[in-house]
C-alpha cells in the first residue's frame, strides 16, 4: 500500500468519525473536569486506565512514576509506536474545572491543553476497533504525568529510559493547534529567580527596600543582554509573583523566565550571564536573589526531508490542513535526546489558551484524529522509515 | 411508637443504596434485556442551554452508546427562549416542545407539567427524571436510580439523595436534604406521615419509577409534584413502593431564600390538599417525633426528637391569679 492509497482511505475515516462524536465529547468532559495539576495527575491516569480497560486493551498499568499505559498489541509486534499525551494541565486543583457544552465549541480550564489530547488517547482504541483498524507493530499509548513546568518531562522520559518495547517512532498528541508539525526541540532553559529582602533588613530604611524593585533590577539587566539573531534566540519573562497587599512592602518576588535559543551553546551562555546577574543585583542591594534553573532541553530532531515528516505532511495535505511547521519544547524533546523519530500534532482550533475560559472547536475535530490515525497507519506499514 | 422506629430504621438500612453498588453496567444491561425491560430517559428544561448539550452528550454516550441500558433520551421544554433545544437535538436528543404534547388540553407552565406529559410521549417501562441543570452530572445519575428497579421487581420508585460533605471531621455528623426540606417537608411528614421521613432528600429532582405507578398518580405542575409523589405512592402502593441512592454529590446554582419562599409555599399548597382528602388533618392527635437524620460513615440513621409543644390557658383562668388582681 503505497501512501496515497493510505491518503485515499482518510475521507472516509473522517466521515466514520462522525458517528463516535458523543463518545469522543464525552471522555474529553469527563477527563476536563477532573483537576490535574502537574504532580496530581492521579485520577485522571485512573480514568484513562478504566477506558483502556473497557477497549479490552491487553496489558495497561501504571508505572512507577505514575504514568497510565495501554498497550495495542500488532499481529508481528517486533517494533512499537509510542502515542503520548500529557495529562497534566496548568491549573490548580482548586479551580472549576465545569467544562460546559456548546453547539461548535466546549469551553473550560484546560480543555485544549491538554484535556483533548488525553481525550484523544483515551477513546483512540475504541476508534481503531469501531473503525476495523489493525496494526502489525505494537501500540503503546502513554498519558504522560509531571510533564509541565518543574514536571520537566519526568513521565515520559522515566517511560522512555525503562520500557523494553523497540519504539521507533512516537507521535505526541496536544489538543491545539490543528495543523501543528513540530519534529525539532529547540535548546531552553527554564527557571525561576527569586528576590526576598533579608530577615536582618534594617527597616528604619524608610520605603526603599522592596522584592519587587530588586527583581525590576534584573528584569531590566535581562533585558538589556545582547542577544544573536543567528542562531534564532530569545528570552521569555512569562510569569512574575510578589508581595502581598497595597501597602505592606514586598518581602518576595519572582519571576518565571525561559532561554530558548537553536544553539546549546547560547542557551548555556544566556544562562552563564543571568546568574551573574543575580548575583550582581544581589550584591548591590543585600537582598537574597537565588536562581533556580529546573528544566533544559538540547536542540534536536528529524530533518525536514525524514520520512516520517514527509508522510506526515502528505496527510495533512490530503485532507486540506496547512501544516505549520514550529519547533517544540514538550515531550518531543524526551523523544529527542533518545534518537526516536517524533512529531507532535494538534488536534482542533482553540482559544483563551490557558485562561478560565479556554475553549476547542468541535467540528475540526474529526480532521484532527484522522491525520492521527493517517500518520500510526503510515508509521504502521512502514512509511516512515 | 418503639416498633415503628424499629421497622423504619430496618427500611433504611434494607432501601437504601449508594450508586457504586452499581457500577457494573454490563451486569445492569444484561439483567435488564433479560427482564425485556425499556427505560427512557426525561430531562425537563427552561432555559438550559448551558448545561443540556454535556447532560446529552455523557448519558448518550454512556448509557446509549457503549452500555444500552437507557432507549431514548427526550427533552421536554417548556419553551426555552435560547438554545436548549437546538444543542440538545444537535447531540442526538429527542426534543420536544410541552404545549405540542397532547396539544388539545389547556397547556400549563411548569416542571411538573413536563413530567406528567413525559408519560404520554415516551416508550419506555421506566422513566428516570433528571433535572437539567447539573453541571458536575455524571452517567451514575440514570443507573445509580434505574439499578433497584432492574434488580428488585417489587421497587417501584426510586429516589436520589445527595450526601458526600467536602470536607468532615469523622464521628456522627448530621445529614438530609436541603433547606426547603429540613424546614418544612421533614417537620410536615414527621407530624403526618413518619413513614415518609426514610426518604433522606424528599425533594431531589431526579427519580426512576414504573410507568404503573407513573400512570396513577396526580401530578402537580409546579414546585408540589416531588411531595405529592411521595404521598400518593406512599398512599396508594405503601413504603415498600420505595428506594433511595446515594448519588454523592450534585453541583447546580443555589436559590436564594426569596425562592425558596415561593418554593414552599406551592409545596405546602399541594401537602394541605392531599392531608385533607386523607382526612389527616382532622385527626385529634398527632406525631411528636421529629426525625431528621444523622450518618456514621455510610449508615444512615433517624435521629429521633421529641417536640411536644405544651400550652398554658390564658392567665385569667388561673385562681391564684384572679385573686391576687381581685378579677
Amino acid at each position: 500500500m503505497s501512501i496515497k492509497k493510505i491518503t485515499k482511505k482518510l475521507p472516509q475515516i473522517r466521515e466514520q468519525l462522525k458517528e463516535f462524536r458523543e463518545i469522543l465529547l464525552a471522555n474529553l468532559v469527563m477527563i476536563g473536569e477532573i483537576p490535574a495539576p502537574t504532580f496530581q495527575e492521579s485520577e485522571r491516569i485512573e480514568f484513562l486506565l478504566n477506558r483502556f480497560n473497557e477497549a479490552g486493551l491487553a496489558d495497561n498499568s501504571i508505572d512507577d512514576c505514575g504514568n497510565g499505559i495501554g498497550i495495542l498489541n500488532g499481529s508481528e509486534g517486533e517494533k512499537a509506536i509510542l502515542v503520548n499525551a500529557h495529562a497534566d494541565t496548568v491549573f490548580s486543583s482548586k479551580t472549576d474545572h465545569t467544562m460546559q457544552v456548546t453547539s461548535d465549541t466546549i469551553d473550560g480550564p484546560g480543555v485544549a491543553d491538554n484535556s483533548l489530547g488525553l481525550a484523544v488517547l483515551a477513546t483512540l482504541p475504541y476508534l481503531l476497533q469501531e473503525l476495523d483498524i489493525t496494526l502489525k507493530n505494537d501500540l503503546i499509548l502513554l498519558g504522560g504525568v509531571k510533564s509541565l513546568g518543574r514536571g520537566d518531562l519526568e513521565g515520559v522520559r522515566f517511560f522512555l529510559d525503562n520500557n523494553s518495547f523497540n519504539i521507533t517512532e512516537g507521535i505526541c498528541i496536544e489538543g491545539v493547534e490543528q495543523g501543528r508539525l513540530s519534529y525539532t526541540s529547540i535548546g531552553m532553559l527554564r527557571g525561576e529567580i527569586t528576590c526576598r529582602v533579608p530577615e536582618m533588613y534594617d527597616w528604619s530604611r524608610f520605603g526603599d527596600a522592596s522584592a519587587i524593585l530588586t527583581l525590576n533590577e534584573v528584569i531590566n539587566k535581562i533585558n538589556d543582554i545582547r542577544l544573536p539573531k543567528r542562531p534564532r534566540t530569545s528570552v521569555v519573562m512569562g510569569s512574575i509573583s510578589g508581595g502581598s497587599s497595597f501597602n505592606t512592602i514586598a518581602k518576595e518576588a519572582t519571576l518565571g523566565f525561559e532561554v530558548r535559543s537553536e544553539s546549546e551553546e547560547v542557551v548555556t551562555d544566556v544562562g552563564r550571564t543571568i546568574n551573574d546577574i543575580a548575583r550582581e543585583v544581589s550584591s548591590k542591594t543585600g537582598d537574597d536573589v537565588e536562581l533556580d534553573i529546573f528544566a533544559r532541553r538540547k536542540p534536536g530532531g528529524i530533518p525536514y526531508a525524514h520520512p516520517l515528516n514527509k508522510c506526515t505532511r502528505d496527510i495533512m495535505n490530503s485532507l486540506e490542513i496547512e501544516p505549520r511547521l514550529a519547533p517544540s519544547t514538550s515531550e518531543l524533546a524526551a523523544f529527542i535526546d533518545k534518537d526516536i523519530p517524533a512529531l507532535t500534532l494538534g488536534i482542533t482550533s482553540g482559544d483563551h489558551i490557558h485562561k478560565y475560559n479556554e475553549s476547542v472547536e468541535i467540528d475540526p475535530i474529526y480532521n484532527g484524529i484522522t491525520q492521527l490515525i493517517g500518520t500510526i497507519i503510515a508509521i504502521d506499514g512502514g512509511y516512515c522509515d | 411508637m418503639e416498633d415503628t422506629v424499629i421497622d423504619l430504621q430496618n427500611w433504611i438500612d434494607e432501601n437504601t443504596y449508594h450508586h457504586s453498588q452499581f457500577w457494573d453496567l454490563k451486569k445492569l444491561v444484561a439483567k435488564k434485556e433479560k427482564l425485556g425491560l425499556t427505560i427512557s430517559l426525561c430531562l425537563p428544561t427552561l432555559n438550559e442551554e448551558k448545561t443540556i448539550g454535556k447532560e446529552v452528550i455523557i448519558f448518550k454516550s454512556e448509557l446509549m452508546n457503549r452500555y444500552p441500558l437507557i432507549d431514548e433520551i427526550a427533552v421536554i421544554d417548556s419553551g426555552s427562549e435560547d438554545k436548549t433545544l437546538e444543542v440538545a437535538k444537535n447531540y442526538g436528543a429527542d426534543t420536544y416542545l410541552s404545549s405540542d404534547i397532547l396539544p388539545d388540553l389547556d397547556p400549563k407552565m411548569g416542571k411538573g407539567e413536563n413530567l406528567w406529559k413525559a408519560i404520554y410521549q415516551l416508550k419506555g417501562d421506566i422513566i428516570v427524571y433528571v433535572d437539567a441543570d447539573i453541571s458536575n452530572i455524571h452517567p451514575r445519575f440514570v443507573y445509580g436510580l434505574v439499578a433497584p428497579l432492574i434488580h428488585r421487581e417489587e421497587v417501584k420508585y426510586v429516589k436520589a439523595f445527595y450526601d458526600r460533605p467536602l470536607a468532615f471531621s469523622g464521628g456522627v455528623r448530621a445529614s438530609g436534604g436541603g433547606r426547603v426540606t429540613e424546614i418544612l417537608v421533614r417537620p410536615l411528614f414527621s407530624l403526618f406521615f413518619p413513614e415518609l421521613t426514610t426518604i433522606i432528600q424528599p425533594l431531589s429532582g431526579e427519580y426512576a419509577v414504573r410507568r404503573e405507578v407513573l400512570e396513577q398518580i396526580a401530578f402537580p405542575i409546579g414546585y408540589g409534584v416531588e411531595t405529592s409523589h411521595l404521598i400518593d405512592v406512599h398512599n396508594k402502593f405503601g413504603l415498600e413502593a420505595f428506594a433511595q441512592t446515594d448519588l454523592d454529590k450534585r453541583v447546580h446554582e443555589n436559590k436564594p431564600t426569596q425562592s425558596l419562599g415561593k418554593m414552599s409555599f406551592g409545596i405546602l399548597q399541594t401537602f394541605i390538599k392531599r392531608a385533607k382528602a386523607l382526612g389527616i388533618l382532622e385527626k385529634a392527635d398527632h406525631e411528636t417525633i421529629l426525625r431528621q437524620f444523622q450518618v456514621t460513615k455510610d449508615h444512615y440513621q433517624q435521629n429521633k426528637i421529641s417536640i411536644v409543644e405544651e400550652e398554658r390557658p390564658p392567665m385569667i383562668e388561673i385562681e391564684e391569679y384572679r385573686k391576687k388582681f381581685g378579677k
